[in-house]
């Protein structure tokens, strides 16, 4: 009987090396996305028992973990919430957490990979560990300027300085006050997080970078790009320019904004952007072709899901097929194209750096607690959208809108700014979104921006890119020059 | 021929004691580091405890040296070690459940029904001094361990506890009569394949490579097959069923050596599995459970969903390669965690590392017992070791398996860890007979110590003095002729001194 028992034991083995297995898939292989799980309220015991880093605008906290006596620990404070909102996102014990809270939580929290040798020190020595201090690259007045200039209007400002693409100011209105969601008397936060909820304007979501709006004529800058690529058109290349653009296969025409002609006709390139001439560009677009708009466009950053900031973006999009009206319509930012303020402040940015967009980034440098540097961002190229040459054109045809264009409440005494308006058609009923994004000094690019004041705000059906966006971008720019 | 020296044998309690020393440090270490952990301070009572346990460790060691001195030296220790972790592990959520206001003082009752255990092994192993004598009462304990299974579907015992009626109330104290059941049958099995191995394994019809048994010699299957349907059908317990099942099964092949026995125990048990799930919604539900755990509608169903073993997932997941250590995690988070989800919550704490560590306690028990099989000498004791090991090893398997998804979630305890004295009692009593199996297989020189009983049991067929050691080793493989003419056993080479 010996030889089955031998057997039995061998199936026995077996059966606990399964087990082994099953553990080890379960405990070490899963436990990531278990820990990952939102139903996991064990990770959110546990970090609210920890000490969690604070997030760090030039040298000052806007969140940190202060210790309290209740079964949590620790409460997440946050100084000028609504002002950093969309940068911070909140962190709740019942509705998870967003922004940089989420997507920089493995620092904040300590646990990230970088800072495993700290956490093998802690081990050793019995120390409660404690998250690491994650500081932004957001400058204070860059962003007050942004809050202020949005004002009471729904909106997105985004801020980026385009040799580096660190992002120096991000706003989306409305905002929100994180410290109603970090409540730990879960009723008061459920309430506060129903009302951001239901809101009008989606506080909790932010517009910067999670919600995509048509860019109106503020895309003329990319089909403007890639004529100028092609190699066949120059800033003084002639367009026709009609009052009417009849399109082809359809009986829709394109007009101008106000209706009338472009001033000339034909017009040159470098007119047509400065007067934002609808039927110019229009043409200009299927002569170019969907595919070239496409691909221009996809150099810019459009169609790219994977780009995180380390916050995740919503993609950008170019319409995967377009027939020639439909390309017409594309080439002014309408039909499917659709962009995030932050998508168009990376437009004006690449052109500003010579044609090259650098990755855009909020996390400057994540600091252990005992002050010593775990990781610091290197600035990195993400594509090369256009060739020096073409960009030092479209910085003269910017130039040109500011000076004496559609951009014109862009001026800054002393500073030339490059810019491009942008009104973009939502609805028939609705008021048109203002769109502005420009970068300054024209010579010497300090800052990006991208403004986009969802259905012309306060001025609502009179709104244009230049009238409500500019003066915003405006005080942006000055901020970040002055400061 | 006398002149032979006697190979000497090491008893190994000097070993014993040793290993003893360090379950003992381990189980303490244990109980004093869940006080650190949860209120920075060591129990007070650390010292009280950690003499209790030890004297019940000692006690049953020194019961080992006047009754089985040859008792394998590793089973005690690992039990000891086991046992203590679970007591360790029932306190820490105790004091979890303390903290939340919830029902709590399971420690305690653990306590007291380690010492029952401890103390009703240590009369087993004085009262039995032979295991063959469990061989006389085949079928009494077939009676018995029928009796056990039925009670709980009594009406005034018996109790429904969460849809499975397998607890049965003795006043205010609740039973898990099938932990008794499953010891009861190990022996009928042991009794009854021993006596009828050899018409069980006689030649068959062959059908694709398998030796088929005889049609009517499925008899004894089907009645345990119904048996087990019945547990599952009645009684609402999937794990029972499976356990008694793959013991049945096991034991089967033991006896015969017969792959086609179990194939045709696992095709049998898969299809009233079918069946039961198609026809039950609470055995669907599991396999619902198992399947898709993370869906989020299974995950909020209140009753029957996965929310449970899903809970224990992220107790170990958060736990990862280390754990939280002692005290630090939160295995309160899952219901049961002190009983069906012990597991998870040593996961949690003690980090995979840790719940490595006591899958090898594990094996080391079961290989152990296994070991004493293959050294008895007597089909009977062969088949009863052998058995009572596999039970343990497949009791851990269903469980932990369940927990960690490997296999649908049944409800069984964790032998020696989860809190329950009914489990607690029927597996220190398993240890019990292995230890006595063991002494009997490291025994050297039976006839010149004389503690063998003078008469062979009835029916039995006892190795007699004139085997040469050789003949055992050449059985034909598969062929039904040779196990007839084939005795129990084959020697261990540790007695061929003292026969030759």
């Amino acid at each position: 009987m010996n030889t089955p028992l031998r057997h039995l034991a061998t199936v026995m083995l077996v059966m606990f090396l399964a087990l082994m297995g099953s553990a080890t898939w379960v405990q070490f292989v899963q436990a990531p996305d278990l820990n990952a799980d939102s139903r996991n309220v064990r990770t959110l015991y546990r970090e609210f028992g920890n000490a969690r880093g604070p997030i760090v605008v030039a040298g000052g906290a806007v969140a940190r973990s202060v210790k309290v006596d209740d079964p949590f620990g620790y409460q997440r404070e946050y100084t000028d919430g609504e002002l950093y909102s969309a940068v911070t996102g909140f962190y709740s014990v019942v509705h998870g957490s967003s922004q940089l809270e989420r997507a920089a939580n493995d620092q904040l929290t300590g646990r990230g990979d970088q800072l495993f040798f700290s956490r093998l020190r802690d081990l050793v020595t019995g120390r409660k560990p404690e998250g690491a201090a994650v500081e932004t690259t957001i400058v204070e007045a860059a962003q007050r300027a942004a809050l202020e200039g949005l004002g009471d209007q729904q909106g997105a400002v985004v801020a980026i300085e385009p040799s580096t693409g660190r992002i120096l100011a991000m706003v989306s209105t409305p905002g929100f006050d994180p410290n109603a969601l970090a409540s730990h008397d879960v009723s008061a936060a459920n309430t506060a997080y129903a009302e951001l909820a239901a809101a009008d304007g989606n506080p909790l979501r932010s517009n910067a970078t999670l919600e995509i709006y048509p860019p109106g004529s503020t895309f003329k800058l990319v089909t403007a790009a890639a004529a100028l690529e092609s190699g066949e058109y120059d800033a003084s290349s002639t367009l026709p320019a009609p009052v009417r653009l009849d399109l082809p296969q359809t009986s829709a025409t394109i007009g101008n904004f106000g209706g009338g002609g472009c001033g000339a006709n034909p017009i040159t390139l470098a007119d047509a952007l400065r007067v934002s001439c609808n039927t110019a560009f229009a043409q200009l677009g299927m002569d170019l072709g969907d595919d070239a708009l496409r691909e221009q466009a996809e150099r810019f950053g459009f169609d790219d899901a994977s780009l995180t900031i380390p916050m995740s973006v919503t993609a950008s999009r170019f319409p995967a097929e377009a027939n020639a009206p439909q390309t017409a319509q594309s080439a002014i930012g309408q039909f499917d194209v659709a962009a995030t303020p932050l998508q168009m402040a990376m437009v004006s940015a690449g052109i500003a750096n010579d044609g090259k967009v650098m990755r855009p980034y909020v996390v400057e440098r994540v600091r252990a607690a005992n002050l010593s540097v775990v990781s610091q961002t290197e600035p990195e190229v993400l594509s090369t959208a256009v060739s020096p040459g073409t960009a030092a054109q479209l910085t003269d045809m910017m130039v040109g809108v500011v000076a004496n264009g559609s951009g014109t409440s862009a001026q800054i005494p002393g500073v030339q700014v490059a810019g491009k308006t942008g009104t973009a058609q939502t609805s028939d009923d609705a008021a048109p979104h203002a769109w502005f994004t420009a970068f300054a000094p024209a010579d010497d690019p300090q800052v990006a921006v991208a403004v986009l004041v969802e259905h012309g705000g306060s001025a609502g059906s009179e709104a244009t890119g230049g009238r409500v966006a500019a003066p915003i971008a405006r005080a942006v720019i000055q901020a970040v020059l002055g400061s | 021929m006398a002149t032979v020296e006697p190979h000497r044998v090491r008893a190994g309690r000097g070993v014993e004691l040793g290993l003893l020393v360090l379950a003992l440090a381990l189980a303490v270490g244990a109980y004093a580091l869940v006080g650190l952990g949860t209120s920075d301070e060591v129990p007070a009572d650390v010292l009280g405890y950690g003499t209790g346990l030890a004297a019940l460790a000692l006690g049953m060691h020194l019961v080992l040296r006047w009754r089985a001195p040859f008792a394998d030296p590793v089973i005690l220790p690992v039990t000891v070690a086991l046992n203590g972790i679970g007591l360790a592990m029932i306190y820490r959520i105790d004091v979890a459940y303390e903290g939340a206001g919830k029902d709590h003082g399971f420690a305690g009752r653990q306590l007291l029904w380690t010492t029952i255990s401890v103390v009703l092994a240590a009369a087993v192993l004085v009262c039995l001094r032979d295991h063959r004598t469990l061989r006389r009462y085949t079928y009494t304990a077939m009676v018995v361990g029928l009796v056990l299974l039925g009670l709980p579907l009594l009406p005034v015992l018996g109790t429904s506890i969460n849809g499975a009626r397998i607890w049965v109330n003795v006043g205010s104290v609740g039973m898990q009569p099938a932990e008794f059941a499953k010891l009861a049958l190990a022996v009928f099995f042991a009794g009854y394949l021993v006596t009828h191995r050899d018409t069980l394994a006689l030649a068959g019809p062959r059908f694709a490579g398998l030796q088929l048994p005889r049609a009517r010699d499925l008899g004894p299957i089907l009645v345990v097959w119904a048996g087990s349907i019945a547990v599952l059908v009645f009684e609402r317990d999937l794990g029972t069923s499976l356990l008694l099942f793959g013991l049945f099964v096991a034991m089967l092949y033991l006896a015969t050596e017969r792959v086609s026995w179990v194939v045709i125990g696992l095709l049998m048990f898969v299809g009233g599995a079918v069946v039961a799930s198609s026809v039950f919604s609470h055995v669907a539900a599991r396999f619902d459970a198992w399947l898709h755990a993370m869906d989020p509608e299974i995950f909020d169903r209140l009753y029957g969903g996965s929310g449970q073993l899903v809970r224990g997932l992220f107790g170990m997941a958060s736990g990862g390669l280390f754990g939280t250590g002692w005290g630090q995690g939160r295995p309160d988070l899952v219901t049961y965690a002190e009983s069906d989800f012990i597991v998870p919550s040593l996961g949690e704490e003690l980090g995979l590392t840790g719940l490595l560590a006591i899958l090898m306690l594990y094996v080391v028990l079961t290989q152990r017992g296994m070991r004493a099989a293959v050294g008895v000498r007597d089909g009977f004791g062969k088949l009863l070791a052998g058995g009572l090991a596999f039970v343990v090893a497949w009791q851990c398997f269903v469980v932990v398996g369940g927990v960690t998804r490997l296999i649908p979630l049944t409800g069984l305890t964790t032998p020696f860890l989860a809190y329950g004295g009914s489990s607690l009692l029927a597996n220190w009593i398993i240890v019990a007979l292995l230890l006595r199996v063991s002494d009997d297989a490291r025994r050297p020189a039976p006839a010149a110590r004389g503690v063998r009983p003078d008469e062979p049991l009835p029916g039995e067929v006892e190795a007699g003095p004139t085997r040469v050691p050789a003949a055992s080793a050449t059985r034909a493989p598969g062929t039904g002729a040779g196990v007839g003419a084939e005795p129990d056993d084959e020697h261990p080479t540790e007695r061929i001194g003292g026969l030759a």
